[in-house]
């Protein structure tokens, strides 16, 4: 987790020197603005990273003498196959052609989007991820 | 549902699963298979590059001569718009980090599966469909978009650009906009949390990490694209004034958006590529990569710095601070130089292979470094202001981008080919395929940067005799032409390799990743075994024991990793 952690740490603290470099020479706030969101979204995960990195012991991918046999048990759980994605995007599909053609289109897309979106997550409940 | 359950050394029974559950057309809509996906991405993106191609090809016939007649005005704005647009979003990019890295990703770092299997499913049919809208463009009243695939206001305004067809590219960017969110989500998480045992993050081979970079710049650059495109549908249809003068907006703000999403974009679109000629390279050189962590800080620097350059494409608009938008753009050469530096060290010394993948890889090196230091000449503002928007950068940025993405894109199709199938391709056709391709393309983009310091503008349809720019235009398209002849030759090594296949073996190329480790076609979930991790290269070093990175006891467990020799 340490590296994961200091990759985004510095892409964080980089761009917030930027940010601060920025801000004073050239003056400008809507770039700043930018900028700014930016080191947060290498800030961000770095925060949510650096957290886990603390409560985790050192898991068998970051340890350069593991086993492969260290994995035991479960990996994660995989769905073989799954219509849903397909009916998700499809509802997406024609929910965003309506901003095109009004508002029929979005009817029918909502309906689909709604019903893959809940149908995907009992699907996943019962074992899986998404 | 399966549980990708402990991969232990010991190998079990090859499950014979990789044909259960469904097959034919309900396979390919409902399978969350990476391999599936990934090559799904590959082949949809690959029709979007014969289509963009070939648009391409009627807009060099239009060139060819002064005063061409080959498509109205209008129509040469639409070809261009969506040429560009297609190329861009749903060939070199999805191409990229839905394709290889869907497929290649996981089994580099040992996975089952990529994170989050349906929302990689999703992406995919994102991107198809947001694929499709765009192309729809042709057939609605008015025409495609054709205001540029940068969009710029006031242009891409109701008043300029009326009519659904703009709407539909909107609405194709939002699209594939949040299929490649979803796609960068999946594999920074992929890697972050699924690596087999012992594969440290500083053991992931250099195609993984740069697509983990990749991943990253898309998380930062996308959403902002996506913003402005929903600003830009509110500035025309919701009276809003984001981008027009008279309501106190401001159309620089347009490019100020757009940028910022644009020079990471650029970087999303050849960090990929980066890293498929850091795998062919050592492969083929009978090397370990020269300076793996030096690579890997590269990339990193790249996408850091690559936030704070927008602007350079801003410089003629007078509203942008130069110095420091020069500097930064000097700044990442260095990162990028480094880049070359260490594949020229790797491919130094050692024992070369010219096979089809090393000499695409080459095609990619020698193009890219001379689009780089055009990339280099414009970054200073003077010289910018002369040649901005003219022929010069559309030689520059087609050398550095398309360059990448059609050289080290083959490099690593004919390379990871028969991972993906079992299959071999014809090296002959390959060959030849490289060569024409290699000249051809040559021949078409360095006219054009003699044709840009003779001030032909981009983006126009015709020119005048007088503009003395004719011959380089007519070199250009022959060209051109031929370019698009060598992508004729790789479908027929195609069709020849469906039809009469040359089994591949596992492990062809004595490969150095785990991707080789496992069978081609690789099982339903990937491994049914896992060398042991001990160095960057685990294949290599449990096939060449002797020339292994790493030290072993007395009795062969391995002990502590060694300098690569
Ligand atoms: C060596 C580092 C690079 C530098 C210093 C650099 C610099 C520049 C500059 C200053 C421009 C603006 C020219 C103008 O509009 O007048 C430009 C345009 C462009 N560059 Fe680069 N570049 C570099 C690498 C790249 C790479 C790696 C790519 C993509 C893989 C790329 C893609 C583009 C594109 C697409 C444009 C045209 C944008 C448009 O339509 O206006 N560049 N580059
Ligand atoms: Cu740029």
């Amino acid at each position: 987790m340490k590296v994961e952690y200091r990759v985004y740490l510095g892409i964080g603290i980089f761009v917030l020197i930027v940010t601060v470099v920025y801000f004073f020479w050239a003056k400008e706030y809507g770039g700043a603005m930018m900028l700014f969101g930016t080191a947060g979204l290498g800030l961000l995960p770095a925060l949510y990273l650096g957290w886990w990195k603390r409560r985790m012991e050192p898991r068998p991918e970051d340890v350069e003498e593991a086993t492969v046999a260290e994995n035991r048990g479960a990996v994660g759980a995989f769905p073989d196959h799954t219509i849903f994605p397909f009916v998700l995007g499809i509802g997406a599909f024609l929910t965003a052609l309506s901003l095109v053609f009004g508002p029929s289109t979005a009817v029918i897309g909502l309906a689909l989007i709604v019903f893959a979106a809940t149908s995907a997550t009992l699907e996943s409940r019962r074992g899986g991820t998404v | 549902m399966t549980i990708a359950e402990e991969r232990s050394e010991l190998a079990h029974e090859p499950e014979a699963d990789a044909q259960h559950g469904p097959t034919g057309i309900y396979k390919w809509l409902t399978s969350t298979d990476h391999k599936v996906i990934g090559k799904n991405y590959m082949y949809t993106s690959l029709v979007f590059l014969m289509i963009a191609g070939a648009m391409a090809m009627i807009i060099r016939a239009q060139l060819v001569q002064p005063n061409g007649h080959i498509v109205s005005q209008q129509m040469y704005n639409e070809l261009f718009t969506i040429h560009g647009s297609m190329m861009l979003y749903l060939f070199a990019g999805p191409f990229a980090f839905g394709g290889f890295a869907n497929f290649i990703l996981p089994l580099q770092i040992g996975a089952p599966d990529m994170a989050f299997p349906r929302l990689n499913a999703l992406s995919y049919w994102l991107y198809l469909t947001g694929g499709t809208t765009m192309l729809m463009g042709f057939f609605v009243n008015g025409g495609a978009a054709a205001f540029g695939w940068v969009s710029y206001a006031p242009l891409s305004s109701y008043t300029y650009s009326p009519g659904p067809g703009p709407d539909l590219w909107i609405v194709a960017i939002i699209l594939t906009g949040f299929s490649g969110i979803f796609t960068a989500v999946n594999l920074v998480t992929t890697a972050f949390y699924l690596r087999a045992p012992g594969m440290t993050m500083f053991r992931m081979p250099i195609f993984t990490w740069n697509m983990v970079v990749t991943g990253i710049l898309i998380l930062i650059a996308f959403p902002i694209l996506t913003a402005a495109m929903v600003m830009l549908y509110a500035d025309r249809h919701l009276g809003t004034h984001f981008f027009t003068v008279a309501g106190g907006g401001s159309p620089v703000m347009w490019q100020n958006l757009f940028w910022f999403f644009g020079h990471p974009e650029v970087y999303i679109l050849a960090l990929p590529y980066f890293g498929i000629a850091s795998e062919i390279f050592p492969v083929f050189a009978k090397k370990p990569i020269f300076g793996y962590k030096g690579l890997v800080f590269a990339t990193l620097a790249i996408a850091g710095l690559s936030t704070g350059v927008w602007a350079h494409h801003m410089y003629t608009t007078g509203t942008v601070l130069l110095p420091f938008f020069a500097a930064l753009s000097l700044l990442i050469a260095v990162p990028t130089g480094i880049k070359v530096f260490t594949w020229i060290g790797t491919l130094w010394g050692g024992n070369l292979q010219f096979r089809v993948p090393l000499l695409f890889a080459l095609g990619f090196l020698v193009t890219f470094t001379m689009g780089g230091f055009s990339g280099v000449m414009l970054a200073s503002p003077p010289f910018d202001f002369a040649v901005h928007d003219t022929y010069f950068v559309v030689a520059h940025f087609h050398q550095v981008l398309a360059g990448t993405a059609i050289f080290a894109g083959f490099a690593g199709f004919y390379y990871w080919y028969p991972k993906l199938t079992g299959r071999m391709m014809r090296e002959g056709l390959g060959k030849l395929q490289f060569w024409i391709a290699f000249i051809a393309f040559n021949m078409t983009f360095i006219p054009q940067y003699l044709a840009g310091l003779r001030g032909m503008p981009r983006r126009i349809p015709v020119y005048l005799v007088s503009d003395h720019v004719t011959f380089l235009n007519q070199v250009s398209s022959v060209g051109a032409f031929l370019t698009g002849f060598s992508f004729l030759i790789w479908l027929l090594n195609l069709w020849i390799s469906w039809r009469r296949p040359i089994p591949a073996g596992d492990n062809p190329w004595d490969g150095h990743t785990l991707e080789w480790a496992t069978s081609s076609p690789p099982p339903h979930h990937n491994f049914t075994s896992l060398p042991p991790i001990r160095s960057q290269r685990p294949v290599w070093d449990k096939n060449h024991p002797e020339y292994a990175d790493y030290t072993t006891d007395h009795d062969g467990t391995p002990k502590k990793e060694v300098e690569p020799r």
